[in-house]
């Protein structure tokens, strides 16, 4: 009976899983739209507990209970600007547990277990491939993780030979494959590509640059999926090769996104590094800057905008490590009291993940539908009396659209300079992630308001309530 | 016959996440990832028979960290996913 029934709830949380993310297409499905893939997780999570080859439960009691426990207290504590790093962890978990499920399949069959029905090849390829994925997961995220956080150097981190050694990792593990295929019963092949595949793991992401993280994470999300997907065809399990390619699409996607949203490609964020080309041509930051720059005060910003009919804010990084959301969205409320138009316009790689900006704006309670996309506002900035530029710097630098020698030449931008006044809050005119300096601090209709961002609004704020 | 059934399932289902997923607007795309994250913690299962099994001391403890970390991915995912998710809902 259970053969019958555990295969037919299985389509089911696979049905609840494709619904779940449907459910996410639009911010007023998604919540429930999460709630059908957690519920289908439950459904396969509970049939399988019926499943004749499980025997014992203690030991899946306690891993149940202290990762739901550790899983529970993560997310509910972490800060919302942490969110990459937290979902780089999560996906390295799900990246190891993938290779370690292939790695106890493996023992049972060294050890005269029985696999059914399957042949012994796809078995074994399909775990020397979960082996080799799931641990370049888990060891990529947890360095993505490191450099997310500050532990590990942010920076574009590589020695002579990189690409030869991984090169080299890579084959060490393709070889491995062929061993364990050739030869099952040798369970210490499979240790042994798994400790390749965690150090080919680290290899691939430590030269990464910090700022092309974001890349990194979405990559990895989907190497999870695959790596789930290839534990399916080990188990002949159909919800986990579903659910796996699932996610493996949808990781996939994300990386193309955010690569296109950087004009790269794939390969040069895998193998390259950002400014190689042409840095020579640029002017430098002096020559731009010098005897240009026109400072403002909370008070001149305050008046220009009581007599703006239409705002855009343009949100950085910086707004976020600020913690200046919950003041700009103070001041939003203000100008839209005086019957000021306000939109907020997001480059998609204006946090550290991709919609990792939105989430931050949303937490401060800016409602989605005043968080416009780039190729839909940047139109807009035409007719636009203020451009408030809060902590962003080379999402608006018009050289990528201006200077077909500069290193971030072709990456799309928010075209905050065609606004009638801008306004740029900022610290001080140190470069942002390319390392080279923006013209638009520099330009005509461009005022520089120096200053910590939420210290800023706070003083602009109350410079508006004054008035 | 079996793997090849397996694999037009795999083929069907990524053209379906193709489909599904280039529909999420980027507003959606960090609670995306965590949520489909935490769905990729479906070799839970693969866990679960691993660590049940009782077939001997190293596939028992494989499947005890096993359970334990596709867990975490499981319980954490879906539940920071909700409380991002919950804070895109309109303000009455």
């Amino acid at each position: 009976m259970n053969e019958i029934l555990i295969p037919l709830a299985y389509l089911v949380a696979s049905v609840l899983f494709i619904m779940g993310l449907k459910g996410l297409t639009h911010p007023k499905t998604a919540v429930r739209g999460n709630r059908l893939g957690a519920t289908g997780m439950l459904i396969a999570l509970v049939v399988t507990l019926f499943d004749q080859h499980v025997l014992t439960f203690e030991w899946i009691i306690a891993g149940l209970a202290v990762g739901a426990l550790v899983g529970a207290i993560l997310a509910a504590k972490i800060e919302m600007t942490a969110m990459p790093e937290l979902v780089a962890m999560f996906n390295g978990f799900g990246g190891i547990a993938s290779s370690l499920v292939a790695g106890a399949e493996l023992v049972k069959f060294a050890g005269g277990g029985s696999i059914g029905a399957i042949p012994v090849a796809q078995f074994t390829i399909a775990a020397g491939t979960s082996g080799l994925i799931g641990m370049v997961t888990f060891t990529g995220s947890m360095i993505a993780f490191g450099k997310l956080r500050g532990l590990v150097s942010t920076g574009v981190v590589t020695y002579p030979g990189a690409q030869i050694v991984k090169i080299l990792f890579a084959l060490a593990c393709l070889a491995l494959i062929v061993m364990i295929v050739m030869d099952p019963g040798n369970i210490q092949n499979y240790w042994i590509l798994m400790a390749a595949a965690a150090i080919l793991g680290v290899l691939a992401v430590i030269p990464i640059g910090g700022a092309d993280m974001p890349v990194v994470v979405a990559l990895l999300n989907s190497y999870s999926g695959i790596a789930a997907a290839a534990t399916g065809f080990v188990l002949n399990n159909t919800v986990l090769i579903i659910a796996g390619s699932l996610v493996g699409a949808s990781g996939i996607i994300l990386t193309m996104i955010m690569c296109k949203a950087m004009n790269r490609s794939l390969a040069n964020v895998l193998f390259g590094t950002w400014g190689d080309s042409a840095q020579s041509s640029m002017p430098g930051a002096d020559e731009i800057y010098e005897g240009r720059i026109k400072t403002t005060s909370a008070e001149e910003v305050a008046m220009m905008l009581d007599g703006a009919s239409s705002v855009i804010i343009v949100p950085g990084y910086g707004l976020a490590v600020a913690q200046a959301q919950h003041t700009v969205r103070d001041l939003s409320n203000l100008l839209k009291a005086n019957g000021t138009d306000v939109k907020y316009a997001i480059h998609p790689v204006a946090g550290r993940m991709p919609g990792h900006m939105n989430v931050l704006l949303a937490e401060a309670d800016i409602p989605y539908d005043e968080l416009v996309e780039m190729d839909v506002v940047n139109p807009a900035f035409q007719q636009c009396d203020v451009a408030i530029v809060l902590g962003a710097n080379d999402v608006v630098n018009p050289v990528a659209r201006d200077d077909p020698n500069s290193p971030i030449a072709g990456m799309p931008i928010l075209d905050a300079d065609k606004a009638r006044t801008v306004v740029i809050v900022k610290r001080s005119l140190s470069p942002g992630f390319a390392g080279i300096p923006n013209p638009l601090f520099a330009a005509d209709n461009t005022l520089m308001f120096f200053g910590d961002a939420k210290k800023n609004m706070l003083d602009l704020v109350a410079a508006i309530k004054d008035s | 016959m079996e793997l090849l059934l397996l694999l037009t399932v795999f083929v069907l289902a990524i053209f379906v996440g193709f489909e599904i997923i280039t529909k999420v607007p980027p507003t959606l795309h960090t609670p995306l990832m965590s949520g489909s994250n935490a769905i990729s913690g479906i070799t839970i299962i693969g866990a679960l028979l691993s660590a049940g099994s009782d077939h001997n001391q190293i596939t028992t403890i494989l499947g005890f960290l096993a359970v334990l970390f596709a867990t975490l991915n499981v319980v954490g995912g879906f539940m920071v996913t909700n409380r991002m998710l919950e804070m895109f809902k309109k303000k009455d």
